[in-house]
């Protein structure tokens, strides 16, 4: 399966994605700027991404703990997500989003 | 002006994570002392900073722990060898002194020199997040701080705070008594902090000491680095907001900082060394962790544990040229058993 994602220059990349694997590890792995500090575990807010539309609807809903996260990253939208709190699946095929600004 | 006086040392850990930690004690049995600096208040490193709480399932014969139990774990392990902590600190220099010996300066105005240095910082250092609003470095130091140093400085100021964990909300409350105007701008209204913290800050906007904007900030207004008001983006629209300070709360990030600039080579902000010693570019210094680099690296933190090892035996001619290093087991060597305190009782 594949997910575009647009880089912070408005350029879009197919990525290919294996299903189980956390967004943010196909996004890091690809060499897209994600920090991704914490490695996956919550804890951090730099692999925030915006989901597009319509794909927003299709992720099981942020919890808490994500949430709370979201406090740490700037310019929360209500398309906001941690990309290491997504999880692909076979839903996700076609998968659209753009990475967040990122702090200095 | 007299010169201060560096303290002397074996070893200057820079890094007091889980790798620097376990460095005290492989040390420590080759009876080498070591002073730890870090900028973070207490140590841990990401374990304790970015998951306390959080399980770790990958420490050899410790199936499950959190970050936190880790490092008290490693601390308890260290403390027969009697570690300085210097925490709070953030090394600022690294050079040679006429001795031959590296000296350390933090920007605390700590002294320390030492033959040997073991840069064990992981990420590099926690930092401050800085928001990506537009121009907003104009006003760093001036308008925008990431810090709290001196509540007087805030004194009869119209200040902002952004943020919803502790650091915003304690901040909101300690400088209420001293600030002209003291608002907080936050994306919702729930808060991740103290309850205590919390309940005070709403009864402090029930009473009308303190307001709360619903929003975020999107854009920075001012002069000369003087801030004169920030645009906010709430639900309903943008609103200007009037304020001269503002104090943004998001966390920390890892950068490099200072080590960038210790004269040693660099791979990609990594450390390169070699996977026998564990040295750096220059004789004495060392780095073990993920802050090094060499083929096959792991970023795990058992192999900063093997690193911090053999770095102790390539280390030890440099601090006491005059011994011969021997290789002795915890289990069987009463030496390393009255150090680790084992037989006193």
């Amino acid at each position: 399966m594949r997910i575009f994602i647009t880089d912070r220059e408005n350029k879009e990349h197919e990525l290919v994605a294996e299903e189980g694997r956390r967004m943010m590890e196909i996004i890091r792995d690809a060499g897209l700027p994600v920090k991704a500090e914490c490695g996956g575990c919550c804890a951090c807010a730099t692999c925030h991404v915006y989901v597009l539309e319509d794909w927003f609807t299709k992720l099981t809903e942020a919890d808490e703990e994500e949430l709370d996260m979201l406090d740490m990253a700037f310019d929360v939208r209500d398309q906001s997500r941690l990309s290491c709190q997504i999880i692909m699946s076979d839903a996700l095929d076609g998968f659209k989003a753009t990475l967040a600004p990122d702090y200095d | 002006m007299m010169e201060k006086t560096p303290v002397r040392t074996d070893v200057i850990i820079v890094g007091a994570g889980p790798v620097g930690l376990f460095a005290v004690f492989e040390l420590g049995l080759l009876n080498l002392k070591c002073h730890l600096i870090d900028i973070l208040d207490r140590p841990g490193g990401q374990c304790t900073e970015l998951f306390p709480q959080k399980p770790i399932y990958d420490i050899p014969g410790i199936p499950n722990c959190t970050g936190q139990e880790l490092t008290d774990r490693l601390l308890e392990q260290g403390k027969p060898f009697n570690p300085v902590f210097h925490c709070s600190e953030m090394v600022t220099q690294l050079e040679k002194n006429s001795d031959d010996h590296w000296q350390v300066t933090t920007d605390y105005g700590t002294l320390l020199e030492a033959p040997v240095v073991v840069i064990a910082a992981g990420g590099g250092s926690f930092m401050p997040k800085k928001p990506p609003i537009k121009d907003i470095e104009d006003y760093e130091g001036t308008s925008v701080f990431y810090a709290v140093r001196d509540m007087d400085q805030f004194r009869g100021k119209n200040i902002l705070i952004a943020g919803g964990g502790d650091s915003a909300l304690d901040w909101v409350n300690n400088l209420q008594s001293v600030a002209k105007n003291i608002g907080l701008v936050h994306r919702r209204k729930v808060f991740r902090a103290a309850p205590d913290s919390v309940n005070k800050f709403i009864s402090m906007t029930d009473e009308g000491k303190a307001k709360f904007h619903l929003g975020q900030i999107a854009a920075l207004h001012g002069n000369n680095g003087q801030l004169e008001g920030v645009t906010l983006k709430c639900e309903d629209g943008e609103i200007f907001q009037d304020c001269d300070i503002l104090l943004p709360f998001f966390g920390l990030t890892m950068k490099l900082g200072p080590i960038a600039d210790f004269g040693l080579n660099l791979h990609e902000n990594l450390i390169p060394v070699d996977t026998a010693r564990f040295e750096t570019s220059q004789k004495g210094i060392f780095a073990i962790g993920d802050i090094n680099h060499y083929p096959g690296k792991l970023k795990l933190i058992l192999s900063g544990f093997h690193e911090a090892a053999l770095m102790s035996h390539a280390a030890f001619p440099y601090i006491k040229p005059d011994e011969k290093l021997r290789f002795q087991y915890t289990t069987s060597s009463s030496n390393l058993q009255n150090a680790l305190g084992i037989n006193k009782k």
